[in-house]
């Protein structure tokens, strides 16, 4: 059982790096604590499995330290460090059957043949793997090799996390929601820190309780599905975790709000304290699409904005509008009507988001 | 239903027999020819079945050959394939110390195979050779020329300097093929070094291996010239392989009726090895399936 601490982490793949752009990983500070199921979410390249093979000690951070429980490990081997890591790509070590595949881990320590029976036997039901015990490893489907991958993690005793490395990758969708279930089981019975990396908000939700969403080298948010959605903190957090993304757009302070082609918006005085001392000029206001108010009718706070189009997407409705020259979206629901060419929306205050170099303002919450 | 009768596809296949034709079974055919008949001249020749076959199978000193050849062969096997893993296992991967050993590994498989004889040849010399000269002056009695025992080892050496490089260029290439993520996998399983060889490395090498041991097997049995510019088959008989006894036969003695019954023997006892060899591999690789 572990915390894992990251300290001013920094990894460059550039033997001497120059800018901030030669950083994998740029300087960051994040903890993950005992027990959790932490999903680590981000588009490819940036950063996720770099991160997660410094975590195991594949790779060796060219600043910074990894805390196991507070205790310095950056100069331990992986085999040292007590995690287990399952790949994008099912590892299994093709000439042995499932069970040696399963008992490789514990016999490559000299466990004692009637433990590590007993305890390839106890992980090989949890996974459903029983029958296959007696084959071939190299015979099985993607999905099964899989398990037996994640099965080698499990048997060990000593493992205090788990990392995943996009492990559902080559696995059938059907069977992708299985194996999700599965691990969510077994992390609920076996009390073990999970970092699942993904580029799936979906797997990242229904697996994590927690996710830190990655950005260009850095975690720019770590908070729970539904803290990502109300409240992102960063303009990627905002486009990248809904479907479709935050409607982002970048304004010009005036005197009691904000203006973006020809469109007043006008802001709670609190907000505006705070944007009068900000310095920058990269200023945006974001609003989730399930946020915008679509009104039947004209009144005194809707704004008239034009439709482009309506998408029906079974349960729900995308509304494709046009504000002051800018395309955004808003979710209608279901028993919704549906507006014909020009609609009346309004932007709640509590859902308007401010980013200022393209994090959220302090306080706007 | 009429069905329409039309053979003409019939020619599409013909280039195929054709060049099977000249490649293989005509040239084959020939020492078959050969094999069965005693030929005087152009215009007498005689049937004689499969008598020069009976005479070539009770011919004592073929027979010695054809030992001395399966323990060479099995000899060379024996060193060169786990000595070329070895190498392999050994040679850097990254960087200009990998295109540097690559080169120096693979300039034996460049000297042609006579030149490589003739090295030899002179290296081994007690008087002006490095390596003869350097073994007698350790005081070690040595004479690939007089002694049998040490020309036979000389030619051993001279074959495993030769090719070994071949088998380690082969299970290099395979190495390099094993996905970086498999030993990534067995240092989180704790894996031994040598475990990760046993289970990683030779599992995926047994392609590779096939092939150079059929390449060796094939190439060590066929051994002609290198012992021939070494020793020329001595002292006495102690280094004349099989190529060597087919050669005086055929060339030397001009008897081609006996040297293409040999020849043919010769071949079938190839086929036979390599393919006793190729089904042992395959079947071990997949035993249990």
């Amino acid at each position: 059982m572990a915390e894992i601490r990251l300290s001013q982490l920094a990894h460059s793949y550039a033997p001497v790096p120059q800018s901030d752009d030669d950083y994998a990983i740029r300087k960051m500070d994040h903890v993950w604590e005992q027990g959790g199921a932490f999903a680590l979410l981000g588009p490819s390249g940036c950063g996720k499995s770099t991160l997660l093979n410094i975590i195991s000690g594949l790779l060796a951070p060219s600043d910074g330290d990894v805390l196991f429980d507070g205790k310095r490990v950056n100069t331990l081997p992986p085999e040292a460090r007590n995690i287990a890591q399952v790949f994008q790509f099912p590892v299994i070590y093709d000439t042995m059957t499932v069970f040696d595949n399963l008992a490789f881990p514990l016999r490559n320590v000299k466990t004692p043949e009637h433990k590590v029976k007993s305890k390839v036997h106890e992980i090989a039901s949890i996974l459903d793997l029983t029958p296959l015990l007696d084959k071939k490893a190299k015979g099985l489907t993607a999905d099964e090799k899989q398990k037996v991958s994640m099965g080698r993690g499990l048997v060990r005793d000593d493992v205090s996390a788990i990392l995943f490395d996009e492990p559902l990758t080559v696995i059938d969708p059907h069977l992708k929601w299985k194996l999700r279930r599965k691990l969510k089981q077994i992390h609920e019975q076996f009390n073990i820190t999970m970092v699942y990396v993904t580029h799936d908000q979906l797997e990242a939700s229904t697996f994590a309780d927690k996710i830190a969403v990655m950005y260009e080298g850095q975690i720019v948010q770590f908070g729970t599905p539904r803290d990502l959605f109300e409240a992102p903190n960063h303009t990627f957090v905002g486009f990248f975790i809904g479907s479709p993304g935050m409607n982002l757009v970048s304004v010009e302070l005036t005197e009691n709000g904000v203006t973006f082609g020809g469109v007043e918006l006008p802001m709670r005085p609190k907000v505006m304290e705070r944007l009068k001392q900000i310095r920058s000029n990269n200023i945006k206001i974001g609003i989730r699409p399930e946020f915008v108010h679509v009104w039947d009718e004209a009144n005194d706070e809707a704004m008239q904005v034009n439709v482009r189009f309506v998408e029906d997407l079974g349960t729900y409705k995308i509304m494709t509008f046009y504000l002051g020259g800018v395309e955004m979206k808003a979710r209608l629901q279901e028993d919704q009507k549906v507006p014909q060419g020009v609609a009346f929306i309004s932007f709640p205050d509590q859902w308007l988001k401010v980013y200022v170099d393209e994090f959220l303002l302090e306080g706007d919450q | 239903m009429n069905k329409v009768e039309n053979n003409k596809a019939w020619f599409l296949v013909l280039p195929v027999f054709l060049i099977v034709a000249f490649s293989a079974i005509i040239p084959l055919m020939t020492v078959v020819n050969y094999s069965v008949q005693d030929i005087f001249d152009q215009n007498t020749a005689y049937f004689v079945g499969v008598e020069w076959f009976k005479q070539m199978l009770n011919d004592a000193r073929l027979h010695d050959a054809l030992v001395r050849q399966f323990l060479f062969s099995f000899a060379v096997l024996l060193i060169e394939i786990p000595l070329g893993v070895g190498v392999a296992l050994l040679m850097p991967t990254k960087g200009k110390a990998a295109s540097l050993s690559l080169i120096l590994i693979a300039l034996p498989l460049l000297i042609p195979w006579n030149v490589v004889g003739t090295i030899w040849q002179i290296f081994g010399r007690a008087d002006i050779g490095l390596f003869g000269w350097g073994i007698n002056a350790m005081g070690i009695d040595y004479n690939y020329a007089g002694d049998p025992v040490d020309a036979w080892l000389t030619v051993l050496l001279m074959d495993v300097w030769h090719w070994t490089p071949l088998v380690a260029l082969l299970c290099y290439s395979g190495l390099r093929a094993i996905p970086e993520v498999y030993y990534q996998a067995a240092r989180i399983d704790r894996a031994s070094r040598w475990a990760v060889f046993r289970f990683i490395q030779l599992p995926k090498l047994t392609n590779v291996l096939i092939i150079g041991v059929l390449l060796r097997f094939m190439d060590s049995f066929m051994i002609y010239t290198e012992p021939f510019v070494l020793t020329g088959g001595g002292p006495g008989n102690s280094t004349t392989f099989l190529s060597q006894s087919l050669t005086k036969m055929a060339v030397g003695q001009f008897d081609l009726g006996p040297a293409a019954a040999f020849s043919l023997i010769y071949f079938l006892i190839i086929l036979l090895v390599c393919w006793l060899f190729y089904t042992t591999i395959m079947h071990i690789s997949r035993d249990g399936r």
